[in-house]
């Protein structure tokens, strides 16, 4: 019986077939399961575990080293306040105090009603629209106080903030452990194959043909092909 | 010509310059295939498919597309490293963007991520690279959600996968998400947490990932950016690429301008013929500094690189005169900052960057940046020393050793020090700590006495003096 | 490695060096006289560069650089400058980085003394330290198992235990965790480090962060004594130091012998030490007495008696037996000295030769004599190939398994396994093949082609030809094969097996087989003789040329095994049984033999460390020296001979087991000649051609992997078992032993007695569901011997059609259902 749900189970097996080595999917693995409880707990890193051929020492090991995994409950929404020196500049330690003043717990707490939790984070790769913070990792760019103010009426109101980021973003705002609201799917026929390094023998085929050459009856974008 | 906002693109300056990486930009829906395909997307891919690899790698290469991850090698002659009949080799796609200050990659993941997965398809098809593997920063959602779409649209239309196009050249393309640590954008320790393990870096040599990469086996790493101006050099030839921005940095590069500027954004510029000044107060790029203010410093290429001021002003945007002049264009990444700012302060807030980032496994890393942060702290909270400046140099000088002793000839000492730097440590994150504390003391040792002495801010008009206000 | 026409030089310090091709500059330096100081290298581990205390300035033409010595190997004209200022302040300025954190509480650390770090310090660092701010605290010492205690703030991350764990042990339960100035060491909660080879992380610990429970402030390292010797727990003979303070070992540790075990050390090789310290020991002579202490001939207890008096009672008994009525099991747990005076009071002054230092649970003499051997380097050899015929040696040979661990994970050595059960290594092999218990000749023959294979097993045809192509592959590529040979289960009689070794001798003539037999020195109690049919020097019972002129006498024929003189006995065939450390109630496969043997023999005489039950129940008991407590050698199985070296003193009036041999012989007036341990070894370098020349000296003078025996005996070849068919609802019983179990010594080392596993019998899947049992369901295990009750569990390791259990466990006696005289033992399952 997987620790995963049904659903989940299907990806993480999807997953585990898209690496060349299962170790590999520790990571996305950690995420899904950081999808489905909004934290990793103990037993999903024993499945991970198993599925992955590794210890849960080792998938404790490499997910503790990450900073987004997180190995207790947190709040349904993560806030991430940038203080790294482009958004220093601009007042990202202002914001940062006021989103905690405003929400009563210091960085690294969570709110008692467990929908916040702040995070004085480093660069968020948003620095010419700086200062920023993130929930749940979408955008809020050029941020000031009301921009944070208005975002939280929203989350309690159960409206989406989302396109308040103008980070060209838009849609539901997701919460916390759910981190891409679409997933690669891969339909089946179309995967070239994944294979593990040691049962590769040479060069694949277009090397040794020494160009792309048209593989005869499989052209897929034959439509295409004619125009 | 003022440059052109766009505001979908969120901290994109269309300054009319040309454009490789930008093109589709302006378009609001420039990520989806439709957009890609009515505006040339995946010619290059079909250019190279014509073309037997070799040729296509040979292209790349004349095109003189240098890194632009940081290290600003070429990639054409990067491709060349891979041993030769050593199979399978593996694409990584270095999308782990978290340099401080530096911001174009998420763009170019949000924004086109076509282009970037026809760039993997290209570089994997020139090389015989059996997977490609796009690794993606954690925190950065909506790219990850825009790569995935793409993706799924281009498998589904047979750009990627089996059979790619109707060819023989088959790959599969992994989106892959990151969990949040700086270190991983360093290539090794990239591949280690490709592999599933904690992200801290192999030692070079013999780790040079070309030769034994992920799994052992050769593999490409090359920056988002990187990989997103090849589709634009195989569509238009590496003759049109050569003939934008300088001889020794041809094409153009993406610049994000933050701090202290009226006008922050992501700009593509032609390498090599714009001057940071150009850059600071030119019309179509970032309109000068705030009002009523002055430049007292900037960093040229990211949090890693040693600190810039006045008079460096009127450099190229070269990597190798920036290099000459003792820093670095790194990731293109430029934090400008005035008279306004604490330089201790700053430098602190820098310092804690690298100390939280460390990843643990060397030990002058580990313990010294930690240690020169809470140096750093002490000194910001009025418990300084006098000593803590010579103490916070010569813990320096044990992670990146300059002339020895630094400590005993402080100004000798630190024009001399070396760049790129030498160091203790197995990768370059403990120096580049360093780089910030040299700059900073070297340039303001004042307002670290100031601060020490009188654990008072800086004045004012003790910043660098002199200073114009730009043209 | 070492063709010295390959050697490049390099430029030490000025003076020029050889270094050999790819050697690491670390350990180039040490070899030819220059340390480098280091805390994470190790030479037996993958190099990771990590601590950055060997950094020294490097030029190899570009101009002198920083570079980490333990990760550059040596090419030609390197100029290497150890103690360049530049070189001297980076390695100050590592050192004082890795004291920033680290506390200072040297003078309550068992490490100080024979500390790294602190010795560093003291002799390069820093009278004070400039870190003024608060270090790192984690909550002192947690245990992270049984034995091993963590202190994460004296740890330097230097990755040494964490390495090991993964890349040696393969139990990866240890691992850092958290990142940058938070890193540290630790195990996932819940999930201790139980790892059989835990003992070594804390003696590769370069800092006092892990400390062992048994050695935990017991003392200091300048109050330790320390002398080099051998193991003598299992059959690897591990090279180990003996550490002691005021007469009492305080501590082993692994030396790294590079032809045997690395330096490494089961946790059961390192704790096992204090057995041989506990209290129970046997310290003075006992005969059968009363409640009061009394002596009285077949009293219901055992009371002291002097060793006059107790010898006098053996040797009057001896005395009166007729040669043929005389029996001697046991022995494996003597030196070689004290083995071969055995085998000389027995065969060569009683003239019996109903002596067997294997206790049914072994191989005959002649074949793991007579079939070409093979060393643990050649078992080892990189891209070798390796069939295992045997037992699993995680559980039975832990030292020989981190070897073959090494060999098959990282030296690309092919494993193929015919077993009943899946082993530590079977996530290894290339093909790991269940098969059960009788069937493994038949599988031999369906891997080369001439036989059909043995179906029953779930063994297709397909699976064993592709086993039998990867061996053939090797052989045809020239890559050394070896064959793993011991018995995999103690309900398979040694026959069945003999035939799988024999085949696998005709099909590949070159492969060298490596004996698993396990127990202590039981290779050099077949080369000292004591072994039906056999003499000391590896030679027959008619050979007997060695020993014509140092022997009175020889036994005129060849006599019975141990199964054989145990029966014998159970028909009161037996006048005298000596038992040489023999624990026949838990050794013996079939508890019921050794019960009946037990009650039928009329003078039972045990030499032994502790009042086993076997013991509780002898006429005499004579108490003997442990190995820390005698001098001597060992034979491995390999046939390697290394010393074992006294380092305390015997407990009461216990007496080298050569000793007492001595003085029994005396009584029936013989002078076995033997005044000291090296009179003895003096006499067989005199009567084995095989050990012709040897001495103490010379073994002394030897490298520290001691000294490989040549020469073998002639194969003997028994007749084919003949094996039969598994009806379809019977089970074929698979009895093997387990790292901890209720053998006297663990349960005699407060450390490893708790470890035993608990005991359940394990079933294949389907056959569980076959049976329509449930997971945990207590059932009857109906043999013809006899019925236990145990739980059952689904074990997709097990062969389909058999069960499993672990032999000689404290609450589940599977020996109660083993017929030791019938091939295999077949086994009902009753439901409850």
């Amino acid at each position: 019986m997987s620790w995963f749900d049904a659903a989940r189970e299907r990806t993480a097996r999807d997953i585990l077939a898209r690496y060349p080595k299962p170790k590999s999917a520790v990571i996305p693995l950690l995420h899904l399961a950081q999808e489905q409880e909004g934290w990793v707990t103990p037993a999903a890193m024993g499945e991970i575990a198993d599925l992955t051929g590794t210890t849960p020492a080792e998938v404790l090991g490499t997910g503790s080293f990450y900073e987004m995994f997180k190995f207790h409950p947190v709040g349904t929404h993560l806030v991430n306040v940038c203080t790294n020196v482009s958004c220093q500049l601009l007042g990202g330690e202002e914001l940062l105090h006021h989103i905690e003043s405003t929400l009563g717990v210091k960085s690294g707490g969570t709110t008692d009603d467990g929908m916040f939790t702040v995070e004085d984070v480093e660069c968020v790769a948003a620095c010419t629209e700086a200062p920023c913070f993130t929930v749940n990792y979408r955008y809020f760019h050029r941020a000031d106080t009301d921009t944070f103010d208005e975002v939280v009426a929203d989350i309690r109101a159960g409206r989406s903030p989302i396109e308040r980021g103008a980070a060209g973003d838009a849609g539901e705002l997701p919460i916390h452990g759910t981190l891409g609201r679409v997933r690669q799917q891969v339909p089946e026929g179309r995967r070239a194959g994944v294979v593990p390094p040691d049962q590769v023998e040479g060069a694949p085929s277009w090397m040794a043909t020494m160009s792309g050459a048209p593989t005869g009856g499989q052209v897929v974008d034959a439509a295409r092909e004619e125009e | 010509m003022t440059g052109l906002s766009v505001p979908h693109a969120a901290g994109y300056v269309d300054n009319g310059g040309p454009k490789v990486v930008t093109s589709r930009f302006v378009h609001e829906d420039s990520y989806t295939l439709e957009r890609s395909l009515a505006t040339g997307g995946y010619e290059g891919l079909r250019a190279a498919l014509a073309r037997p690899p070799a040729d296509v790698h040979a292209e790349v290469r004349d095109a003189t597309l240098l890194g632009r991850g940081g290290a600003g090698f070429p990639a054409g002659v990067k491709w060349g490293f891979c041993p030769e009949d050593v199979w399978p080799r593996y694409l990584v796609v270095n999308g782990d963007e978290s340099e401080p200050g530096t911001y174009k990659d998420r763009l170019l993941m949000e924004r086109d991520p076509h282009q970037l997965i026809e760039g993997c398809l290209i570089t994997c098809y020139a090389l015989g690279l059996s997977q490609c593997f796009l690794y993606v920063r954690g925190e950065m959602a909506l790219a990850q959600e825009r790569i995935a779409t793409a993706l799924n649209e281009a498998y589904e239309a047979g750009y990627v996968g089996r059979n790619v196009l109707g060819t023989d050249f088959s790959v599969d393309v992994t989106l892959h998400w990151g969990a949040g640590a700086y270190i991983v954008g360093e290539e090794t320790a990239l591949i280690e947490s490709l592999e599933g393990n904690r992200g801290m870096p192999r030692l070079k040599p013999p780790y040079f990932p070309a030769a034994i990469g992920l799994y052992g086996q050769p593999t490409i790493v090359n920056n988002v950016e990187t990989l997103a101006n090849v589709p634009w050099i195989l569509a238009n030839g590496a003759e049109a690429y050569r003939r934008m921005g300088s001889e020794a940095s041809p094409g153009t590069r993406l610049f994000a301008v933050s701090g202290h500027v009226k006008r922050p954004g992501v700009y593509e510029v032609e390498q090599g013929v714009t001057t940071f000044r150009d850059l600071f107060y030119g019309d179509e790029f970032c309109q000068g500094i705030r009002d009523g203010h002055q430049l007292k410093m900037f960093i040229p290429g990211g949090g890693s690189a040693p600190w810039f001021f006045q008079e460096h002003l009127d450099l190229p945007l070269e990597a190798r005169d920036v290099g000459a002049a003792g820093s670095m264009l790194g990731s293109g990444a430029l934090v400008v900052m005035d008279e306004t700012t604490d330089a201790v302060k700053a430098c602190h807030r820098m310092v804690r960057f690298f100390a939280r980032e460390s990843c643990g496994k060397c030990s002058p890393c580990r313990e010294g940046t930690n240690w020169e942060e809470k140096i750093l702290a002490r000194i910001l909270d009025g418990h300084g020393r006098p000593s803590d400046i010579d103490l916070l140099l010569d813990v320096g000088d044990n992670i990146s050793p300059g002339p020895y002793p630094v400590a005993s000839h402080p100004d000798e000492g630190l024009d001399a020090v070396p760049f790129p730097p030498r160091q203790t440590t197995i990768c370059p994150l403990g120096p580049s700590s360093v780089a910030c504390i040299t700059s900073t003391i070297r340039r303001f040792r004042h307002e670290f006495e100031a601060k020490i002495t009188r654990g008072e801010a800086i004045p004012v008009e003790a910043a660098h003096p002199g200073e114009e206000t730009g043209s | 490695m070492s063709a010295e026409g390959q050697s490049v030089e390099i430029t030490v310090d000025g003076e020029t060096v050889a270094a050999l091709p790819g050697e690491l500059l670390i350990e180039a330096c040490e070899r030819t006289g220059t340390y480098i100081p280091r805390f994470c290298h190790h030479s037996r581990l993958e190099p990771v560069g990590m601590c950055r205390m060997c950094l020294v300035e490097v030029d190899t033409g570009r101009g002198p650089a920083l570079q980490p010595s333990c990760m550059l190997p040596c090419t030609p004209g390197m100029v290497v400058d150890t103690v360049s200022e530049r070189t001297r302040k980076a390695q100050d300025g590592v050192l004082e980085f890795l004291l920033v954190n680290h506390p200072l509480d040297c003078p309550v650390c068992d490490k100080g003394g024979e500390c790294p770090l602190q010795d560093q310090t003291m002799a390069f660092g820093p009278g004070e330290s400039r870190f003024v701010e608060e270090k790192r605290h984690f909550e002192k010492p947690i245990p992270v198992n049984e034995n091993v205690y963590l202190d994460r703030e004296r740890c330097v991350l230097c990755d040494r235990c964490t390495r090991f764990a993964g890349e040696v042990a393969g139990d990866q339960l240890i691992h850092f965790m958290e990142r940058g100035g938070q890193t540290q060491v630790n195990t996932f909660p819940g999930e201790p480090f139980s790892s059989y080879f835990s003992g070594n992380t804390v003696q590769i610990c370069p800092v006092g962060a892990l400390t062992a429970a048994p050695y935990r402030f017991k003392a200091r390292p300048w109050d330790l004594e320390e002398v080099e010797s051998t193991s003598t727990l299992d059959s690897v003979g591990s090279r180990i130091a003996v550490q002691s303070s005021r007469d009492r070992v305080l501590r082993f540790q692994g030396v790294d012998a590079d032809a045997v075990n690395w330096g490494w050390l089961s946790d059961k090789e390192r704790f096992v030490f204090e057995a041989y310290d506990h209290e129970d020991r046997l310290a003075t002579p006992l005969l059968r007495g009363d409640d009061l202490g009394n002596r009285i001939p077949d009293g219901e207890a055992l009371v002291a008696a002097p060793w006059s008096e107790a010898l006098g009672v053996a040797a009057a008994a001896l005395a009166a037996a007729p040669a043929d009525r005389i029996a001697v099991l046991g022995g494996a747990r003597l030196t070689n000295e004290s083995q071969y005076a055995w085998a000389k009071l027995a065969k060569g002054v009683l003239g019996t030769d109903h002596v067997d230092a294997q206790l049914g649970d072994g191989l005959p003499a002649e074949v793991v004599l007579g079939l070409p051997r093979a060393t643990i380097d050649r078992a080892c050899t990189p891209g070798g190939a390796i069939v295992l015929l045997g037992p699993d040696p995680k559980e039975e040979l832990g030292a020989l398994y981190l070897r073959l661990r090494h060999a098959v994970v990282h030296d690309g050595a092919t494993l193929v396994e015919l077993t009943p059960r899946r082993t530590g290594l079977s996530a290894h092999a290339a093909h790991s093949l269940r098969v059960l218990p009788g069937g493994a000749a038949a599988a031999v023959d369906a891997m080369f082609g001439a036989g059909s294979p043995a179906g029953e097993a779930g063994l297709s045809a397909g699976e064993l030809a592709a086993a039998g192509a990867t061996i053939a592959a090797a052989v045809a590529e020239g890559r050394p094969v070896t064959v793993l040979l011991g018995r995999p289960s103690l309900a398979e009689a040694a026959g069945p097996v003999v035939d799988a070794a024999l085949a696998l001798h005709d099909y590949l003539p070159d492969a060298g087989f490596l004996s698993l037999l396990r127990r202590g020195n039981v290779h050099g109690a077949l080369d000292m003789g004591l072994a039906p049919g056999m003499l000391p020097g590896r030679v027959a019972l008619d050979g007997a040329a060695g020993v014509s002129a140092a022997w009175p006498t020889v036994p005129n024929g060849r006599g019975r095994d141990a199964l054989g003189i145990l029966e014998a006995s159970a028909a009161g065939e037996v006048d005298v049984l000596v038992l040489l450390g023999a624990d026949v109630m838990a050794d013996v496969p079939d508890r019921d033999l050794a019960e009946r043997a037990l009650a039928g023999a009329r003078t039972l005489v045990a030499v032994d460390l502790f009042a086993t039950p076997t013991v509780a129940r002898a006429d005499v008991v004579l108490p003997a020296a442990a190995p820390t407590e005698v001098d001597g050698t060992f034979t491995n199985l390999e046939g390697r001979i290394s010393l074992v070296a006294r380092k305390v003193t015997s407990p009461g009036t216990a007496r080298p087991d050569w000793a007492i041999a001595v003085e029994l012989a005396d009584r029936l007036g013989t002078d076995l000649g033997f005044g000291s341990v090296d009179d003895v070894l003096a006499e067989i370098a005199s009567v084995s051609d095989v050990h012709a020349g040897l001495d103490a000296v010379g073994l002394v003078e030897a490298t520290r992997e001691g000294l490989l025996l040549d020469g073998g005996a002639d194969l003997v070849r028994p007749d084919r078992t003949e094996v039969p068919v598994n009806d379809a609802y019977g089970l074929r019983l698979v009895a093997d032993r387990s790292m901890y179990d209720a053998g006297v010594l663990v349960s005699h080392s407060p450390s490893l007695a708790g470890l035993a596993p608990d005991t359940v019998a394990g079933l294949e899947p389907a056959d569980l569901d076959r049976h329509g049992l449930a997971e945990g369901e207590v059932v009857d295990l109906i043999a013809d011997r006899g019925t236990i009750q145990v739980a059952v569990t689904a074990d997709p390791g097990i062969a389909r059609g058999a069960v499993h259990l672990r032999f000689n466990q404290a609450d589940v006696d599977a020996g109660r259902l083993i017929d030791a005289l019938v091939p295999v033992t077949g086994i009902r399952v009753g439901r409850r």
